[in-house]
């Protein structure tokens, strides 16, 4: 990955009075996998369209290898695109609809016969060039309208949702094998869709977008572990959020005190303080058990649980009690899903998600049973909105 | 329980009564007012012209009607008319109107199918405005237009653009002008119903494939719309064909098409034999151009 292939800057569209593209300035280097991950109708496809040349901006600049491609028409860009739902030229057979670009472009037909043999191949379907779309499953239309857009060997594919007219299992095994042939060929894709999940799997970087407006750009990692806005926040994955007054606890421990008198602790050195501010917690990071810290010895939970997860949570409520937030819940919904179970619990009236590993089939959870929930203070994540740090952690 | 699913014979044939009885009206419609008169007209196409019996007609078996008709030469009647110029003007003016119609009609079609759906309704009703006034009254209106002391003469005489008023009327470009006026509406609706189908991403496909506007138009849009085009110009070539009122009002005798000729058969000449068998040669050219159409209607299938 090298440098930037397209850059936006400050690029703005709009329809009439909607806003589809508001101020967006990003990058995407040269080889990478970029997903613009954002709710239908958030400009996503807007975006896209913009650097295929199918919309034009009303201001900003959109660049290509450099070169300010604003008024380009599409067919002068070096970029092709895999549209939503294939768009495959009904009335051309197969190899008439991977040759199209080709022709257009005056390649020889020796030349188009053995690129499009080869573009069949590396999707897969060789030998399918005197079908007609009419005759492909959705899969197959799907692959037909890569190889017709890979057959140019654009310096950027654009992907409009490519995925999401397919079924779970296909669009799962799609993922993987886009992913692997991005890897293969070394161009640059940048891939529009509302699926987070599959922007987690595939991308190399995500640029998350709500209403016309980048909210974050990072790794998958980045995005799901520290979302800078509440919107990403409960976009990528679950989150359970809370508001308050954040002031300075013990050492770099900060205490957030909601207004219903919760006391969540996190760490941040970065922050001024005193100050409002909402934080995170992923389900996955809180544990539930039903055991409190100053009982542990008087039950022996070791005869009961897990041996392997006791000792890892009373190391982690003894090695550094102040680094712990803990909690004592109500249990108000228990979804079991195999690997994990998923609990609702209320405290203070508020509801939270625990995702907890099965891990004990001889655990019985009960609803409005009194559970205990615990999370490291290292899991709670400060979101940076509204410049809440001092120093500037912006991109 | 699959016994039951099968439906007794008894029902099926009550379905088929069913529904016999409900198109017999149409049927026996079509009978009455289409088969038979053409049946009269096909006996009468055979028999041989008397103007001292009843009918005008003789009911003598002869092949002279068809045969005048493919060798003129050949007819025994002292007021000869040359059949040959009044065909090829006629296929020739229904060449014509129908490229002119497509040529308008295409640009128009595509410009409606893609309005807001409002927009989209409020031109469809002007394009059909036209039918609800009749069609006499119309070409009427184009007389007023064209005439010598007429509304596009006393425009350009009046602006000093030609000092001596054009003669516009009674020539094949007033026909024709007619024709087109007439027939376009025939060509932009099964157009606009075949340009509206063509997924407008497709032509975003094309040009982010390296097309420019016009490749794909030429390899998209035109190959996809093929079954409007079609369709549209057998609507005005077939019409056209048989027009009447249009060369008779606008093109006087000097213009005479088909229908003309076979309305002086009838009507002036009162030899109806000669009449039919032009209708009959006529009905014939048509359903060669319609069979060929729906050969082609299924290859596109």
């Amino acid at each position: 990955m090298g440098e930037a292939i397209v850059r936006l800057d400050d690029v703005v569209k709009r329809f009439g009075p909607v806003v589809a593209i508001d101020h967006v300035s990003i990058e995407v280097l040269a080889g990478e996998f970029f997903s613009v991950l954002g709710p239908s109708g958030c400009g996503k496809t807007t975006l896209l369209r913009s650097i295929a040349g199918l919309e034009e901006p009303d201001s900003g600049s959109i660049y290509l290898n450099g070169r300010l491609i604003n008024h380009t028409p599409p067919y002068q860009r070096d970029v092709n695109t895999v549209f939503q739902n294939y768009a495959l030229f009904p009335h051309m057979n197969v190899y008439e609809n991977i040759a199209f670009g080709l022709k257009m472009k005056g390649a020889k037909k020796s030349s188009i016969d053995e690129k499009v043999h080869n573009a069949l191949e590396m999707v897969g379907l060789p030998g399918m060039g005197s079908r007609k779309p009419s005759q492909l499953s959705g899969g197959q239309q799907q692959r037909i309208a890569l190889a017709r857009a890979l057959v140019n060997e654009p310096s950027v594919l654009l992907l409009d949702e490519p995925l999401g007219a397919l079924d779970l299992k296909l669009r799962k095994q799609m993922q993987i094998e886009l992913k692997s042939l991005q890897k293969r060929l070394g161009i640059t894709f940048i891939h529009v869709t509302h699926d987070q999940e599959e922007s987690l799997t595939m991308s190399d970087r995500i640029a998350i977008m709500c209403a016309g407006k980048i909210e974050q750009v990072g790794s998958p990692s980045e995005v799901y572990e520290e979302p800078r806005t509440e919107f990403v926040a409960n976009f990528i994955g679950i989150s359970n959020l809370f508001s308050g007054h954040l002031r300075s606890g013990s050492d770099s421990v900060l205490i957030l005190t909601t207004p219903d008198g919760l006391e969540i602790k996190c760490l941040s050195d970065e922050i001024s303080l005193p100050q409002t501010a909402t934080v995170m917690v992923r389900p996955e990071k809180i544990r539930i058990t039903p055991y409190e810290p100053e009982s542990q010895a008087l039950e022996s939970p070791r005869t009961r649980g897990s041996e392997q997860r006791v000792q890892a949570f009373e190391k982690s409520l003894t090695s550094a009690p102040g680094d712990v937030n803990f909690f004592r819940v109500r249990i108000e919904e228990i979804v079991y899903l195999g690997t994990v179970i998923q609990f609702i619990v209320n405290i203070n009236d508020r509801r939270l998600v625990v995702l907890e590993k099965n891990y004990d089939k001889t655990l019985e959870f009960r609803i409005n049973q009194e559970f205990f929930i615990s999370w490291d203070v290292s899991s709670t994540v400060i979101l940076p909105e509204k410049g809440i740090f001092a120093k500037a952690k912006d991109v | 329980m699959y016994k039951s699913l099968d439906p007794p014979k008894r029902r099926i044939w009550g379905r088929k009564f069913a529904a016999g009885l409900l198109i017999s009206p149409a049927l026996f419609w079509l009978l009455l007012f289409f088969l038979i008169p053409l049946g009269i007209l096909l006996i009468y196409s055979f028999c041989q012209p008397d103007t001292s019996a009843p009918r005008g007609v003789s009911w003598y078996f002869t092949f002279d009607n068809y045969l005048k008709v493919l060798n003129p030469k050949w007819s025994s009647e002292p007021e000869f008319v040359d059949l040959k110029p009044i065909f090829v003007r006629s296929i020739w003016l229904a060449i014509v109107n129908t490229a002119i119609c497509l040529i308008i009609g295409y640009p128009m079609a595509y410009y409606i199918s893609r309005r807001s759906p409002g927009v989209k309704n409020i031109l469809l009703i002007l394009v059909i405005l036209p039918f609800w006034t009749n069609f006499l009254v119309r070409t009427y209106a184009w007389i007023i237009i064209l005439r010598e002391g007429g509304v596009v003469n006393t425009i350009l005489t009046g602006s000093g653009l030609i000092k001596e008023p054009l003669q516009l009327i009674l020539t094949k470009k007033a026909v024709i002008i007619g024709l087109v006026y007439g027939y376009l509406p025939f060509m932009i609706l099964p157009l606009y119903a075949s340009i509206e189908k063509v997924n407008p991403s497709l032509l975003e496909v094309a040009y982010d494939l390296g097309a420019n506007r016009f490749q794909a138009f030429l390899r998209v849009m035109l190959p996809l719309t093929v079954p409007g085009i079609v369709a549209g110009s057998i609507l005005v070539f077939v019409p056209t064909l048989g027009a009447y009122i249009t060369p008779d009002m606008l093109g006087g005798a000097k213009v005479m098409m088909i229908g003309n000729l076979i309305r002086g058969q009838y009507v002036t000449m009162r030899n109806w034999p000669f009449g039919s068998a032009l209708s009959f040669i006529l009905l014939v050219v048509v359903l060669a151009v319609l069979f060929l159409y729906s050969k082609y209607g299924i290859e596109e299938k």
